[in-house]
């Protein structure tokens, strides 16, 4: 299932489903690595509330899409991670670090735009 | 008379007979056993209590209250023996461990004057047979697995009345110590007093994360000034709660570290990048409400 990408003023939010394949997740990469210079975003959301589970493969995805979103010129955040998610991730050694992440879309959001506010 | 007469015949017996009658035998041997006892209640009763005394057992309760524990315990006894069925025991048994455990009795009391109660009765039972051996062989065959089974049932009683007093205090401990409290907006502190085992760090961790979300937190002080120290899997737990806390988009700042739990920390090599730390509760919220954009003054320096 290809993960919907939209594009929301600066910003590109991307929301995942509960389950994506290896492959879907290399999609999204992809598609929001060119996405971000053809709409020149600034920020990008990865809005995960809906996913249960967050194994090594997609951990590790999304800190390649914030380090190659940065060289990309555009500033990332991770949203909606669930408490049951986080501590499980912990336990598994897969903190994200180097990742900004935030509570919710929200969050989100607010923080993009104070980071836009400080680079004036 | 007639009973001896059925016992000596069925003692005398085949194989096969003895087989079938064993169990009327044991029973018929109880039944003896249990008028004996009854009989001499008073004096065993008495003998029970002295060497109660005399070895030390139950220093924290009254002669009296002895006395009269003893005779309940002596009756719901010879009880068990002689329906040999066990439910009024134990029934009996934990409503006694009820009474006994906020008195500071210990388990090796209880099952001490049990065993002692089985040992003065055996040794009556000594006294009444010696002229006959095979007799008291055959009435100690029907004695000792009851009685065992009886001191079993006693002290298991009073062990699970202990362990679901522990289990309660536990939860209620458990409940008390895991406030987190809101001091401003998006801002949350939780504060660790008493010993954290790996248990209740999950739980705190649990805690502090539905916190965070329920009260959208962008800073949590965490205050250890309580906690003496911890040990490297909680440390490590502790780290855990950072970083998960940092994945739901919450910084934590920890305040309070004593001396031993900051050795802890560089022993097992923590990384402190990852780590917020400021000495003490308030300076930790002052961070915080600079982190959250807060500035505190005084009426007088507003003017």
């Amino acid at each position: 299932m290809e993960v919907p990408i939209l594009k929301q003023g600066d910003v590109l939010i991307a929301t995942f489903q509960a389950a994506l394949s290896d492959a879907d997740l290399n999609q999204l990469r992809s598609g929001l690595v060119q996405k971000v210079v053809k709409f020149r975003s600034r920020g990008v959301i990865v809005d995960v509330t809906a996913m249960d589970v967050m194994d090594s493969f997609a951990s590790r995805t999304l800190r390649e899409i914030t380090h190659m979103i940065r060289l990309r010129g555009a500033d990332t955040v991770i949203v909606g991670i669930q408490p049951e998610v986080a501590l499980a991730m912990v336990q598994l050694g897969l903190t994200l670090e180097g990742v900004a992440t935030a509570l919710d879309l929200e969050e989100g959001l607010a923080y993009l735009n104070q980071k836009f506010a400080t680079m004036h | 008379m007639a009973q001896r007469e059925i016992l000596r015949d069925a003692g005398l017996g085949n194989d096969r007979a003895t087989e079938l009658t064993r169990s009327d035998v044991a029973s018929e041997l109880l039944r003896e056993l249990v008028a004996h006892l009854r009989q001499n209640r008073t004096q065993l009763r008495e003998e029970w209590v002295t060497r109660i005394s005399e070895t030390r057992l139950l220093t924290a309760m009254t002669k009296d209250e002895i006395f009269a524990e003893a005779t309940s315990v002596y009756d719901s006894y010879v009880e068990a023996l002689e329906t040999e069925t066990f439910e009024a025991l134990q029934a009996y048994a934990r409503n006694l461990s009820e009474r006994i455990i906020p008195r500071g009795v210990e388990t090796h009391e209880v099952v001490g004057i049990v065993l002692l109660l089985r040992d003065v009765l055996a040794r009556s039972l000594f006294a009444k047979y010696q002229t006959d051996f095979k007799k008291l062989n055959r009435i100690l065959d029907a004695y000792e697995p009851a009685a065992n089974r009886i001191a079993n049932t006693v002290a298991v009683g009073f062990v699970q009345e202990r362990e679901r007093v522990i289990r309660q205090q536990q939860e209620a401990i458990r409940e008390l110590s895991t406030p987190v409290l809101q001091v401003r907006e998006r801002l949350l502190i939780l504060p660790i007093i008493g010993v954290i085992d790996p248990q209740r760090a999950r739980q705190l961790t649990e805690q502090l994360l539905r916190g965070i979300r329920t009260n959208r937190a962008k800073v949590v002080v965490i205050d250890i000034t309580g906690v003496a120290a911890m040990d490297a899997t909680v440390a490590n737990h502790l780290v855990q709660t950072v970083e998960a806390s940092r994945l739901l988009g919450a910084d934590v700042i920890v305040t309070g570290l004593s001396p031993e739990i900051a050795q802890t920390l560089v022993t097992i090599g923590i990384d402190l990048g990852k780590m917020n730390t400021v000495g003490d509760l308030q300076g930790g919220i002052e961070q915080a409400e600079r982190l959250l954009g807060y500035k505190v003054t005084t009426l007088a320096e507003q003017r």
